[in-house]
């Protein structure tokens, strides 16, 4: 048992859909626990900090690590793994892209408390009590982890060696770079483990897009059945295809929702929302201002929208501070 | 927070075919404007990324330019119309991010408008002079 690789799985900010995403492995994960011994897993096993910090450095052959980095325990537990393993792997597009906690960029910390200790109609709390890093209550200090005002992705910081992207990443591309870590066979450091095509190119509904696409009016999955055979855009929805990344299994076109970009952008992309706002601004068919401006409107949330999983990641990163919005 | 002795660094995105030709022409008719915007030329205000206007305000501009025939004059037909429906989609998701709405600019300006170059340098140059240096994300 002492000769194989150890793995760790770790969490961050995250839903606890990419620990689903290994055990959707199904029997699968026998085959992995054969080929290597899981030395950390915390939504499975029972370890503690200090049981990894007792391991030596480089220890641990790859550390798959998931989840958005947002409190300042996150970014203790990402530095200890980086020292104790040879490889990182930022598991999902949370630590990919920042993904969906990174939404919060577009908030200040403060505002994010206001919202959750004061504004939610579920909440009481007349003293208007906020989490602070130290408290003393009857004699005992007690500690928090800090809140940072800023959602990072992994490489933000750490070294990340390989991306596994997706939300959640599908079992198969888990269990393809599982088996080639194993082997040895893997591309050069900072590769994106999945195919550099777009969505677009193997949707199941490809055949239906029009040689050329002229949206006329917007249409929202939350107002509009989509017929389940054609192209989305050509249908008027917002769907992100032609700026993301494919190796999902065109899971959610399959479910009739449109790609919403968990998978992130290809690897001459350096800014998925501005790939794809580029890309679907074109298709509109208004060639005046009165005429974008009302398709726009159609449109309540853009940044939010386009930059569903990869606002932290983005070339301008978060909203400005102090700017009224 | 402007400072007397701040100077805006503008990226200006021109078209070869009208905007381009017109800084040209301002260029031989001696007409002098802020030095504040140097000048890349493209081959249609269409073929502008918005990451390019991203990019620049992320290397360190503090403003950006886009210059583009007039509608129903694109060399290519259409360029110009993809450039304002991105333009215009640009400026909310921009406002969305805090990014004050002067720093974005886009301009039809035709080849013969070398006097309109000259105008719009001076008046962006000027209102970035005021509004003061783009904060740049802190990596």
């Amino acid at each position: 048992m002492g000769d194989k690789p150890k793995v760790a799985f770790y969490w961050c900010a995250s839903c606890g859909g990419c620990e689903e995403a290994v055990v959707d492995l199904n029997e699968t994960i026998l085959e992995v626990v054969d080929a290597v011994d899981i030395v950390l897993w915390p939504v499975a096993m029972d370890f503690k900090k200090e049981d990894v910090e007792a391991m030596p450095d480089q220890s641990i052959a790859v550390a798959f690590i998931n989840g958005a980095v947002r409190m300042s325990e996150q970014q203790e537990w990402v530095h200890l793994l980086r020292r104790k393993a040879q490889m990182v792997v930022a598991f999902g597009s949370c630590a990919h892209l920042g993904g969906i906690p990174g939404l919060a960029n577009m908030n200040t910390r403060d505002e994010v408390f206001d919202t959750c200790y004061r504004d939610v109609q579920s909440v009481d709390n007349q003293a208007a009590t906020r989490p602070q890093t130290i408290c003393v209550i009857d004699g005992h200090t007690l500690t928090l982890p800090e809140f940072f005002d800023t959602v990072k992705s992994l490489n933000q910081v750490i070294d990340v060696d390989y991306y596994l992207p997706g939300c959640a990443p599908p079992a198969d591309l888990i269990w393809a770079a599982i088996q080639a870590i194993l082997a040895g066979a893997l591309p050069p450091k900072g590769a994106v483990l999945s195919p550099n095509k777009a969505a677009c190119d193997v949707c199941p509904r490809k055949d239906s897009k029009p040689e050329k696409l002229e949206i006329t009016e917007i249409r929202r999955v939350a107002t509009h059945i989509a017929d389940a055979d054609t192209c989305f855009l050509a249908q008027g929805f917002v769907c992100m295809g032609p700026a993301t990344r494919s190796g999902c299994g065109s899971r959610c076109v399959e479910g009739n929702m449109p790609c919403r970009g968990c998978f992130g952008p290809m690897d001459d992309v350096y800014d998925q929302g501005a790939k794809f706002l580029s890309a679907f601004a074109s298709v509109l068919a208004p060639k005046d201002e009165a005429g974008i401006d009302r398709l726009l409107d159609q449109v309540p949330d853009p940044a939010g929208t386009f930059y569903r999983f990869s606002l932290p990641t983005s070339l301008l990163r978060r909203r400005r501070v102090g700017v009224p919005v | 927070m402007a400072t007397a002795t701040f100077e805006p660094r503008i990226v200006a995105f021109f078209c070869n075919w009208c905007t381009y030709t017109a800084s040209d022409l301002a260029g031989t008719a001696r007409l002098a404007y802020e030095p504040n915007a140097p000048v890349v030329r493209v081959m249609c205000s269409g073929r502008v990324d918005p990451q390019f206007v991203l990019k620049a305000l992320e290397q360190g501009a503090d403003g950006v330019l886009l210059g583009g025939c007039h509608p129903g004059d694109c060399h290519y037909q259409e360029g110009n119309y993809k450039a304002l429906r991105r333009f215009r989609l640009l400026q909310r998701v921009l406002k969305q991010f805090g990014v004050d709405e002067e720093r974005v600019r886009l301009e039809w300006i035709s080849a013969s408008e070398g006097d309109r170059v000259q105008h719009v340098v001076n008046e962006m140059t000027e209102q970035l002079r005021r509004l003061g240096p783009w904060q740049r994300a802190r990596s």
